[in-house]
């Protein structure tokens, strides 16, 4: 289950956008890419999916050689992509979604374990469930991401790739959404995060890649990262601590293993969505 | 960035309130043209229920239109040359001798040529568009024309320039029963139209609504991006959207062909007008083509009694014209659609 890619070059036309890439993702880690804007970050992304054929390198995951195949094929082996700005499918039905989410399984009879899985989605994020018959487009912002997230799990990933999941959220959602991020890492998913949000990215990850123009510039453990003070003063605005770290996650129910208390919050994330007692510091 | 492409989704809300008056208005029009004649309002209930028959036929093709549009955004216009392959195939198969039967000889030649059209749709799909899936949306819709010439003059190759007659649905002979209900008549193979146009519409709507390889369809035209990122295979959606229409438009040509003769040629007037229809309808909604394509049938009809027979075909072009002038952009399809992934 080890995601491994070795001198990836992508290309658009004549220009060149990822310049021998390598990382590999263990299985149960949580890897984070972070980056500027234009780094690369998307693309790395869209070549492991499959999206874009690249042009030299290789992808390997799970014992395969998945370089060049077709994204369906790759969504079959666990690889599933949850992309930049949600992409839902804005004019079907929240419930739709996240059905479509698991359409190779529906084509391949699993109908059963499909509606467990619907269900455990709806135990993560309650909201979902109160709006499974609205269109995903009149969700909030944040919603839609949860929207997103449920429609990505309902694949079954065994390794995650999520593009920027904390776009234009609320910082209040942001720290939601890490939580239950941390959350879904610790039980089992693999996870590989591409961030602008640099700081927040490199709390929850234990490994991090820091890309520049289509280049990984540096890497190592979060923590070294995070106390880096060249990286610092590039990409965490300063050395400033002020941001609380997320709880442990074990304080927040955002699965149905955990029964979900008062105390912890509603774990899904709507436009009044609050971070509970810890998220204010 | 690859965004919703399929940019006409919801139609404006004036836009649609303006083409309901337009129609309107035009319908008092033609009426008020039709007092010189002395017309009492049997006879334009005549003109109307007769205009829509043919109406019936411009939906079920303008279906076809939508299908590979929303799903491919692509005009289609080979759309016309399956029309025409459907009751040419379809009166092939009834001449020979077997089975005996006439009746399941129909049936069964029926089925074989809407079965074939399919499967000739998806390997066309395969052979020329998919090859082009990432040109311009106009190349594409060039490559649409070349695919209606070719399958037009491969028909004339091998049926002659001849008319091929199928016999009416209801009698199996060439007379076909006409029914009057409260003095205005109603053919027996008008009823066959308009139960397949139903029909039709219905099973698309449970294989959009219901299925989950026609919400995957839908995913597809909604947003490609996400679709491929959930593992459907957008370009095999395409070829059976793209193969689904070409059968839809044979079922067309078939009920169709016991009404006028079929000809090698017959596709381009049926293409034109199930196209027009389909712009009326918005060309991304369903019942908007139904309901776009019963309102040309109804209306060049009234349009043709009040004037002159000959000027029938007018009226269809006359608004493909002025859809063309106030939408100049076309419906070429969007910027995102060319870049997407």
């Amino acid at each position: 289950m080890r995601l491994e890619v070795e001198h990836l070059e992508v290309a658009y036309g004549p220009v060149r956008a990822l310049h021998g890439v390598s990382l590999h993702v263990d299985p149960g880690e949580m890897v984070a890419v972070i980056g500027a804007n234009g780094a690369g970050k998307t693309t790395l992304l869209r070549a492991i999916s499959g999206l874009l054929r690249p042009k030299a390198g290789r992808i390997r995951f799970n014992g395969h050689e998945i370089t060049g195949w077709a994204p369906e094929r790759i969504v079959a082996l666990g690889l599933v992509q949850i992309p930049e700005r949600r992409q839902l499918f804005d004019s079907m039905s929240v419930e739709d979604n996240l059905r479509l989410g698991a359409y190779l399984r529906l084509r391949r009879g699993e109908r059963k374990a499909v509606e467990e899985d619907l269900q455990r989605v709806f135990e993560i994020f309650p909201r979902l469930k109160e709006r499974r018959r609205q269109m995903a487009g009149t969700l909030s912002g944040g919603e839609q991401q949860m929207l997103a997230i449920g429609r990505g799990l309902m694949a079954r990933p065994r390794v995650l790739l999520l593009d920027e999941p904390s776009l234009g959220l609320a910082p209040l959602l942001v720290q939601e959404l890490f939580r239950i991020l941390r959350t879904l890492r610790e039980q089992g998913l693999t996870l590989l995060l591409v961030e602008q949000n640099a700081r927040q990215a490199l709390r929850i990850a234990d490994r991090a890649y820091v890309m520049e123009t289509g280049r990984i510039v540096r890497e190592g453990t979060a923590i070294e990262l995070l106390t880096d003070p060249i990286l610092q003063a590039a990409y965490l605005g300063g050395p400033s601590a002020s941001i609380p770290s997320p709880p442990s996650s074990t304080e927040v129910a955002v699965h149905a293993r955990f029964p979900r208390t008062a105390a912890s919050g509603d774990a899904a994330m709507g436009e009044h969505g609050h971070g509970g007692d810890d998220a204010s510091g | 960035m690859i965004r919703e492409w399929v940019g006409g989704e919801r139609i404006p809300f004036a836009r649609r309130w303006g083409i309901a008056i337009a129609v309107l208005g035009l319908m008092i029009a033609l009426i008020l043209l039709g007092q010189g004649h002395g017309f009492g309002a049997l006879e334009y209930l005549q003109f109307i229920l007769d205009g829509l028959r043919g109406g019936s036929i411009y939906a079920l093709v303008a279906l076809g239109f939508v299908l590979v549009y929303r799903v491919m955004g692509v005009i289609n216009f080979a759309q016309g040359a399956f029309v025409m392959l459907g009751p040419m195939l379809t009166a092939f198969f009834y001449e020979q001798k077997w089975p005996p039967a006439p009746g399941l000889r129909l049936a069964l030649a029926a089925l074989l040529a809407v079965g074939i059209v399919g499967a000739l749709g998806m390997i066309i799909e395969r052979l020329t568009l998919y090859p082009a899936r990432r040109a311009s949306p106009l190349t594409r819709i060039i490559i649409t024309v070349g695919v209606y010439l070719s399958l037009q003059g491969a028909a004339l190759l091998l049926w002659g320039p001849y008319a091929k007659v199928l016999p009416s649905f209801t009698t199996l002979s060439l007379s076909d029963p006409t029914y009057r209900f409260a003095g205005v008549r109603v053919k027996a193979q008008s009823l066959w139209i308009a139960g397949t146009l139903i029909a039709a519409l219905l099973a698309l709507g449970l294989f959009f609504g219901r299925t989950t390889v026609g919400k995957a369809m839908r995913a597809c035209a909604v947003n490609r991006l996400a679709a491929r990122l959930m593992g459907i295979p957008v370009d095999t959606m395409s070829t059976l959207a793209f193969g689904m229409a070409a059968a839809l438009g044979a079922i067309a040509g078939i009920v169709l062909g016991p009404v006028t003769r079929a000809t090698y040629d017959m596709g381009l007037e049926l293409g034109l007008k199930g196209f027009v229809a389909a712009i009326m309808g918005g060309l991304v909604s369903f019942p908007g083509a139904v309901l776009g394509g019963l309102l040309l049938g109804a209306l060049e009809n009234l349009w043709a009694g009040v004037t002159v027979a000959g000027f029938k075909d007018l009226f269809a072009f006359v608004i493909l014209i002025l859809v063309l002038l106030l939408h100049p952009r076309g419906f070429a399809g969007t910027e995102a659609e060319v870049e997407r992934a």
